[in-house]
């Protein structure tokens, strides 16, 4: 009898994942009988369906400028004072046009998930982290990725995180990402 | 409301269009009211979701030449997970406007065709593409932040969230329209895949394909037609900032039954509270003379895409207090009386929450989904459970008025209807 091997290994499937692809089929059967033409199986077909598209950052644009320069820019309602963390051009509290505004290179988890999962864009960096951060003086929030915890465990609300910039930056917000602070 | 019906939501239903599985709800709402002559139909609203999901523009009216319903009034309603409960309300918007005597509201959503992750990519794209959507878009990611919070601020736990889940599943057993019909333990919920910590598949609604019909009629008209009819007495409307970052620190909006005092240190909403939920809900208790939701709602058919939205909303309709929701869940009154759910409850269910089983066990084909509550709080008003099911297991004794709440990710629309005994 074989010995109850004790290391954990993944378990063999028990389905079929569903594909999306298939076999080239150019013709189908047809019963004689019309009748029978309810009771058909549903064709089913794969199509493209891919577009280009030119995205603006319109008014946000130097935001993706400063990231680009190791620069976190926000926005401060010249009239109210309200301060947003992820920008807008105007203040939703007063109805204020904003100026920008640097903010601090450190603040703090506010709160935060693993994604094990995603949408298939982001499938294959999965698992990563996902934190909303806070900043001292600031009003609101910024949507970021923390890394260097291994686990979920391994993040607490309340942690201090430090900005950090891709040295190529894609013009794309995960140009800054944050990793707990020293 | 005069009549409702539902397709039987699916994974996939390759046999049929959208306009095939429309039109079987609406069939089956209309052969519910034999009175009802086609003629009688003043018009219509349609609604789906996504123009990604249905690859196919102007779905609305391709649904409504299917009905027959052609060169009569229609609209599309969109707004994302709300899209449904939006509908519903712009239906009863038609009614008591004095545009329509007679009008259906129709929704359907076709989520498979596309893989479950690209469907997830699509749906996050009802997240700001400049800030949010690129840092890894993912609305189960989205809700996981918020109970991380919800759970920080107020000790929440994930075997709190895990009893809705029990819950849920085990309403559906037996609703024979539900999509996932499940008897689960607390330990099958947290030891199922991990999705977004701490979310695991069973705490997350699953994509469906699906369609469902409500027909709404002006008082005098429902008489005719029925002597169950169904009275809408509230209906709420509330928004929210569309990113989770921009949500204020403030105050409370404050329910009939609640004081400032009760939330001194609470800073709200952030991002552990719906405020857009809170809004609607005040909106609609006004408008139906409801001071202490808790004694004067007999039921409840809320957005349960995640569990953890399940409890935030308990505390977004002034069931309890903010910060309670997951106590509320543990002492029981959410749950059904007649029902045994294998779990040990301090009391017996009070204000019964997703007797249908909710989106998490029924699906969740995103334009149906809020019309489809309204069918299944219909039935239970009218007591014909059993006629509709087969079985009259999950009818509620005490059903003289209940409650509807739609919601659209992350809290930004959301719609509370009331309903109540029109005869």
């Amino acid at each position: 009898m074989a010995k109850k091997n004790t290391v954990k290994r993944p378990a063999a499937s028990s389905k079929f994942e569903e594909l999306m692809t298939g076999t080239t089929v150019f013709n189908v059967p047809i019963p004689a009988d019309l009748k029978a033409l309810k009771g058909m199986s549903p064709i089913v077909i794969k199509q493209p369906y891919n577009i280009e598209y030119l995205h603006t950052y319109g008014q946000d644009s130097p935001f993706f400028a400063g990231l680009s320069n190791k620069k976190l820019l926000g926005t401060k309602c010249g009239k109210c004072n309200y301060t947003w963390a992820t920008p807008r051009l105007a203040c939703t509290q007063c109805g204020g046009e904003t100026d920008w505004v640097e903010l601090p290179q450190t603040g703090r988890v506010h709160t935060f998930t693993t994604c094990y999962f995603g949408g298939e864009e982001f499938l294959n960096e999965t698992p990563f982290h996902l934190v909303l951060v806070e900043f001292d003086g600031v009003d609101t929030l910024l949507l970021s990725r923390l890394l260097g915890p291994e686990q979920p465990e391994d993040i607490k609300i309340g942690m201090k995180i430090t900005a950090k910039f891709r040295r190529n930056s894609q013009l794309k917000p995960t140009d800054v990402y944050f990793v707990p602070a020293e | 409301m005069v009549s409702g019906g539902v397709s039987k939501f699916a994974k996939a239903r390759p046999d049929a269009t959208f306009q095939k599985m429309v039109k079987e709800s609406f069939d089956y709402a209309m052969n519910d009211v034999p009175k009802l002559k086609h003629s009688m139909i003043d018009g219509s609203v349609a609604s789906y979701f996504s123009d990604h999901f249905t690859r196919q523009l102007m779905a609305g009216i391709m649904a409504v030449d299917y009905l027959g319903l052609c060169p009569k009034p229609n609209k599309r309603i969109e707004g994302g997970g709300a899209t449904g409960g939006l509908c519903f309300q712009a239906g009863w918007e038609a009614i008591a406007s004095g545009r329509m005597n007679v009008c259906v509201a129709f929704g359907f959503e076709t989520m498979s065709h596309v893989p479950t992750w690209k469907g997830n990519e699509f749906i996050a794209l009802a997240s700001d593409v400049n800030f949010d959507y690129p840092v890894g878009g993912f609305y189960s990611g989205y809700y996981a932040m918020m109970v991380n919070r919800h759970m920080h601020e107020f000790g929440t736990t994930v075997e709190q969230l895990a009893m809705v889940s029990v819950k849920n599943h085990m309403n559906a057993y037996g609703n024979p329209y539900a999509q996932k019909r499940r008897k689960l333990t607390i330990a099958d919920v947290r030891n199922s895949t991990m999705v977004a910590y701490p979310l695991t598949l069973l705490d997350i609604c699953v994509m469906s394909d699906g369609a469902a019909t409500c027909i709404l009629a002006d008082e005098e008209t429902a008489f005719k037609l029925t002597d169950h009819p169904v009275k809408i007495t509230g209906v709420g409307t509330g928004t929210d900032m569309m990113r989770m970052s921009d949500r204020p620190h403030g105050e409370v909006l404050l329910a009939p039954n609640e004081k400032k005092s009760d939330y001194r240190n609470l800073k709200y909403p952030g991002v552990h509270s719906f405020r857009a939920g809170r809004s609607a809900g005040l909106q609609a208790y006004k408008m139906a003379g409801v001071t202490d939701p808790l004694k004067q709602v007999d039921f409840v058919e809320l957005h349960d895409a995640y569990t953890s939205s399940e409890i935030q909303t308990y505390e977004d309709l002034a069931l309890c207090k903010y910060g309670d929701g997951g106590k509320f869940v543990e002492a029981g009154y959410p749950f059904m009386p007649q029902i045994d759910y294998g779990l040990k409850l301090p009391k017996k269910g009070t204000i019964p929450v997703n007797p249908s089983g909710g989106l998490i066990a029924c699906g969740h084909p995103v334009g149906a989904t809020g019309l489809m509550q309204a069918v299944f709080a219909f039935w239970q008003i009218q007591g014909s459970i059993k006629k509709h099911y087969g079985d009259g297991e999950l009818q509620l004794k005490k059903a003289n008025r209940g409650l509807i709440h739609s919601h659209a990710g992350t809290g930004t629309y959301v719609t509370v209807s009331i309903m109540e005994r029109g005869w």
